[in-house]
């Protein structure tokens, strides 16, 4: 940070050392009063057991249990089913990376009409996940969904896939993986462009073809662009929620829950209103994603040192 | 595999790459397609049967039909209502927050910037009890500023890692003299560094746009009633009772889509700017 | 955006100044309900009557989304608390109970002998031993049957007593080999499920049974457990496939289509499938056949209620409108009109609606007594995962021993010994 050594100068109570704060002040109200608050918060609801309901006087009716819903999640089945999803949303979005690679490879040329394109290619991404929900459960409609129909041309079974406890959830990680490679393949369009013409040619020269020339000289320079991808591929596998409550519900019986679709049905689902123990859900998916968000701050802080 | 531009390719290969591209695209939104197709079929089609044939004529009335017995323009409306007041308050909020993570150098600068670069990824689920209780008290629950003013504040994250980034990239200089000549803070704001940041704005605004049009699982938490639903819940509690009527789902699945289409299309330039900063240095 | 902004506020005073306008001298009794159209202007009949025999008074309902309801009561309770709210009895009431924001109005019970008029749902509105529900509705499960999938299976079509057990079964081999799902379902929102469990557990092992179960008493790997899940084995191969990936509605479309034969559904899927394009000719109902001989025959009929809050600002003149409701003749009306059944037994139902007097038949004569079903009668969370293990059962029957650890792990946990 050059200008900061600059800019404070003497210590003292002027204009300068003010006005950040009054400028922050109103972003900073917001953050704190709707992030960071209910964050402490709910690490604190995690420790109780509430159904969300007030007595008369408008008093918390909440129970103190201190770890009780921690221990509860350990033996719990759909907690464990909602983890063990949540490793496949992680391990199986990753191909995301791959596949939107390779598009931006093929879209990456000069031809008429390229932009548009380019474009076309990337509409799964601006379009809402509801409605993504929507069209690959109609995708998969037992007795008339084109994937039925195909599995059943083939194998000559249809497969339901959102009725399969087995299948669903790769069923669902298929939908959402089709935004997705469409957003990594924007960001690596966007990197492509910026790769140094002279090094390709020079290592073209050298004799580097096919996969040598992407794995030794394209994706290197491409780091800044894969770092990004990682990142919002990670965060797009935990926040996995739009699609399960909108395809299955979690169903069939549980098979699809992930953490953050099994948080939600215990504090606002029917049946749930257990506060507390959605919270230490809560909490649990919190903590897996601050070792990926302490990581990209980490990065983050390294290259604000080197500038 | 680095793609040689195809022009030094041979001819067929050019020609290959020609045909390829539109079947790859046709391909790729091969479901957005037929969704599209469906919304369009007649509902006698359904029922017969024919959910991949010929439809056997155009059905326009399928969309008039979700606008004349459906509240489906009051969700869009409602999505405005809530969409458009934050793409406001999230970019003014940025602005100013990144200019003062940008421009001065305090000593929790860093701190400040971090924690509403963390906010940003953190999972919703850890806030939404609170914040729905809070919503509640406040008396602002199912109105279309409660979600807003939630929004605003999440937002607020995501923006600032964008503006701060963004001023930062500007000429330092420009801020020192005017520093020099005496130009109070406020005023280097608001005339030196707030002109310059048109291209910021656009695309922080049609970013902003999209997520919030796009927002399922918020809508669901602090709203309830066609009063102040937006188009994803609305679209959804629609699902729940046009069962089997895929003719309409589709139809009002095209329909929630089309804002932030319209959106990327117009402002294309801005959306990937926005989407794509960081990505390259 | 004015009248958005305002939107929350401009109700309150609407109502104010209606309260106001025309109400000055009455004192005013509010209502929280969650009705679709045709209940709301039966309801609204029932108010006109009320207010026409009670010219002091003046009742305001207040409509909610059914859907929205669930959510809005539990805010309203607490912050805005009407005289009256719709709610459900049995367990789904038993969080307001214990939270201290419904009111006991056995006092109404006792002064207008409901006791004996709504003498089959006292267990299921009193805890505790107080009585914390008005029952106005209710509704029968039970089978109902097409005509014409019968007639193109070559199968008899059962007489108003029903078939017996193996008859069923038997049936459903036929209508296997005709390619027509015996039974049909959709599960996707797990409920149906429980319409067929309830049903095989009441003929299995009666009432006490279903109770004790949904009450955490029973264990699962109990042999009487294990009996049931034996009788539901026997159906299991007979279910529309791909049940858990649809929704009770599409299943009525297959029903409709006579691509099954019969469906286990409360008596509200009726105009479900008359919409369909069935009619009292080919559409049938019979009660769910008996399994264990002797075994008395009691039957699902979930009761709708109305209840006093704690906040309630009127409370005697909506204890005047409870015993209303509560009435031989409002109950009548309001039935009536809405095509289900009144819980006071001095009421009456449309002869001419074939479903209606067949329920009031089966229920009137179920000597076994009336369960609310599952979900109402176990707790929240019980039911739910209970209601996994069903349909995870009827997908994959082998994987029971798996299923019945799993519900016995929850029974042990949520009830301790």
């Amino acid at each position: 940070m050059a200008q900061a050594s600059q800019a404070t100068a003497p210590r003292r109570w002027n204009q300068r050392t003010v006005a950040p704060w009054l400028f922050l002040a109103p972003g900073l109200f917001m953050f704190g009063v709707y992030v960071l608050w209910p964050i402490i918060q709910s690490v604190t609801l995690s420790f109780y057991d509430w159904n969300g309901l007030y007595n008369q006087d408008g008093q918390f009716t909440g129970r103190f249990v201190g770890m009780g819903n921690y221990a509860e999640l350990m033996t719990d089945p759909a907690f464990e089913t909602s983890l063990w999803n949540n490793l496949k949303w992680l391990v199986l979005y990753m191909l995301a990376l791959p596949i939107g690679l390779f598009i931006a490879i093929f879209l990456n040329q000069t031809v008429t009409g390229i932009r548009l394109y380019k474009s076309l290619f990337f509409f799964p991404f601006v379009i809402s996940q509801v409605v993504v929900g929507l069209i690959f459960a109609w995708f998969y409609a037992p007795n008339f969904g084109l994937f039925y129909l195909l599995t059943e041309s083939i194998t000559g079974k249809g497969t339901a896939i959102l009725a399969n406890p087995d299948l669903v959830t790769y069923g669902i990680i298929a939908a959402g993986l089709w935004p997705q490679i469409a957003y990594v393949m924007i960001l690596y369009l966007t990197g492509l462009n910026n790769v140094a013409p002279d090094q390709i040619e020079a290592a073209r020269l050298d004799g580097a073809k096919g996969w040598r020339m992407l794995w030794y000289v394209v994706l290197p320079q491409l780091r800044p662009a894969t770092f990004i991808a990682v990142i919002v591929t990670v965060i797009g596998a935990l926040r996995s929620f739009d699609l399960v409550s909108i395809m299955t519900n979690g169903g069939p019986f549980g098979s699809s829950r992930v953490l953050s679709y099994y948080m939600f049905e215990m504090a606002l689902g029917e049946y749930g209103f257990r506060m507390g123990y959605g919270a230490a859900i809560a909490v649990v998916l919190f903590a897996i994603m601050m070792i990926f968000i302490s990581g990209f701050i980490w990065k983050m802080w390294r290259d604000e040192k080197e500038r | 595999m680095f793609p040689r531009p195809i022009q030094k390719s041979s001819p067929a290969a050019q020609w290959i790459y020609t045909i390829a591209l539109p079947i790859a695209l046709i391909l790729w939104l091969f479901p957005l397609l037929g969704v599209a197709l469906t919304s369009l079929r007649p509902a006698s089609d359904l029922a017969q049967g024919n959910y991949f044939g010929m439809p056997s004529g155009i059905a326009w009335e399928n969309y008039v039909y979700i606008f004349t017995k459906t509240p489906i323009g009051q969700y869009m409306i409602n999505s405005l209502w809530v969409t458009i007041p934050t793409v406001i308050g999230a970019v003014s909020l940025s602005l100013m927050t990144g200019f003062a993570l940008a421009v001065y150098g305090f000593r929790a600068n860093i701190l400040v910037f971090f924690m509403f670069v963390a906010g940003n990824f953190v999972p919703f689920q850890i806030l939404m009890v609170p914040v729905r209780d809070m919503t509640l008290q406040l008396g602002m629950y199912d109105t279309w500023y409660g979600l807003a003013l939630f929004h605003i504040a999440f937002q607020t994250g995501f923006c600032t890692l964008f503006m701060r980034n963004f001023i930062k990239a500007l000429p330092y200089e420009l801020i020192e003299a005017a520093r020099v000549e005496g130009v109070t803070e406020w005023r280097i704001f608001w005339y030196i560094v707030l002109p310059l940041m048109r291209p910021a704005i656009a695309a922080l605004s049609v970013l902003v746009f999209t997520f919030i049009w796009n927002d399922f699982f918020w809508a669901t938490v602090l709203t309830q009633g066609v009063d102040s639903q937006p188009i994803t819940a609305g679209l959804s509690s629609l699902n729940g009772q046009w069962i089997a009527q895929w003719h309409l789902v589709s139809a009002g699945s095209i329909l929630a889509a089309l804002p932030p289409v319209a959106m990327f299309f117009l402002m294309q330039k801005h959306f990937i700017a926005g989407l794509t900063l960081g990505a390259v240095k | 955006m004015v009248h958005k902004l305002s939107g929350a506020i401009a109700l309150g005073a609407a109502l104010m100044l209606s309260t106001s306008a025309f109400a000055q001298d009455k004192r005013v009794v509010t209502w929280n309900a969650d009705y679709d159209p045709i209940p709301l202007a039966a309801a609204e009949a029932l108010i006109a009557d009320f207010e026409a025999a009670n010219p002091e008074i003046a009742v305001q309902l207040t409509n909610f989304d059914h859907e929205a309801y669930k959510n809005a009561i539990r805010n309203f309770l607490t912050a805005d608390a009407p005289d009256l709210a719709n709610w459900y009895a049995a367990n789904r009431m038993r969080p307001f109970v214990e939270a201290g924001l419904f009111a006991d109005i056995s006092d109404v019970w006792a002064n207008n002998g409901l006791m004996d008029s709504l003498a089959s749902s006292v267990p299921s509105s009193t805890i505790d031993g107080k009585q914390y529900a008005i029952p106005y509705t209710y509704y029968q499960w039970g089978i109902y049957y097409n005509r014409d999938a019968y007639a193109a299976a070559g199968v008899e079509v059962p007489g108003a007593e029903g078939v017996s057990w193996d008859q069923f079964l038997a049936n459903c081999e036929k209508f296997k080999a005709a390619s027509i799902d015996c039974v049909t379902t959709g599960s996707s929102a797990l409920w149906p499920v429980a319409g067929i469990f309830d049903y095989v557990s009441l003929r299995t092992n009666g009432y006490q049974f279903h109770s004790d179960l949904a009450a955490g008493k029973v264990s699962w790997t109990s042999p009487e457990a294990r009996a049931v899940f034996d009788n539901l084995g026997k159906l299991q191969p007979f279910v529309t496939e791909n049940h858990a990936a649809i929704d009770w509605q599409d299943a009525a479309a297959i029903f409709v289509q006579g691509k099954a034969a019969n469906y286990v559904m409360g008596n509200f899927a009726v105009g479900v499938f008359k919409e369909g394009g069935m009619t009292n000719d080919n559409l049938g109902f019979m009660v769910f056949p008996e399994i264990t001989a002797g075994v008395a025959r009691a039957e699902e009929a979930p009761t709708d209620t109305i209840h006093l809050t704690s906040g309630a600002k009127n409370p005697d003149d909506a204890k005047t409108f409870l015993a209303y409701m509560a009435s031989a003749e409002a109950q009548s009306k309001w039935n009536a009109a809405v095509g289900q059944l009144p819980t006071n037994s001095g009421a009456t139902v449309d002869p001419a609606d074939p479903f209606l007097t067949a329920g009031f038949q089966a229920l009137s004569t179920a000597t076994g007594g009336i369960a609310q079903f599952w979900d109402r009668d176990a707790d929240a969370e019980y039911a739910k995962v209970g209601m996994e293990g069903f349909q995870q059962f009827l997908v994959q029957p082998e994987q029971l021993e798996a299923i019945l650890a799993r519900l016995e792990q929850a029974r042990t946990r949520l009830y301790p010994q």
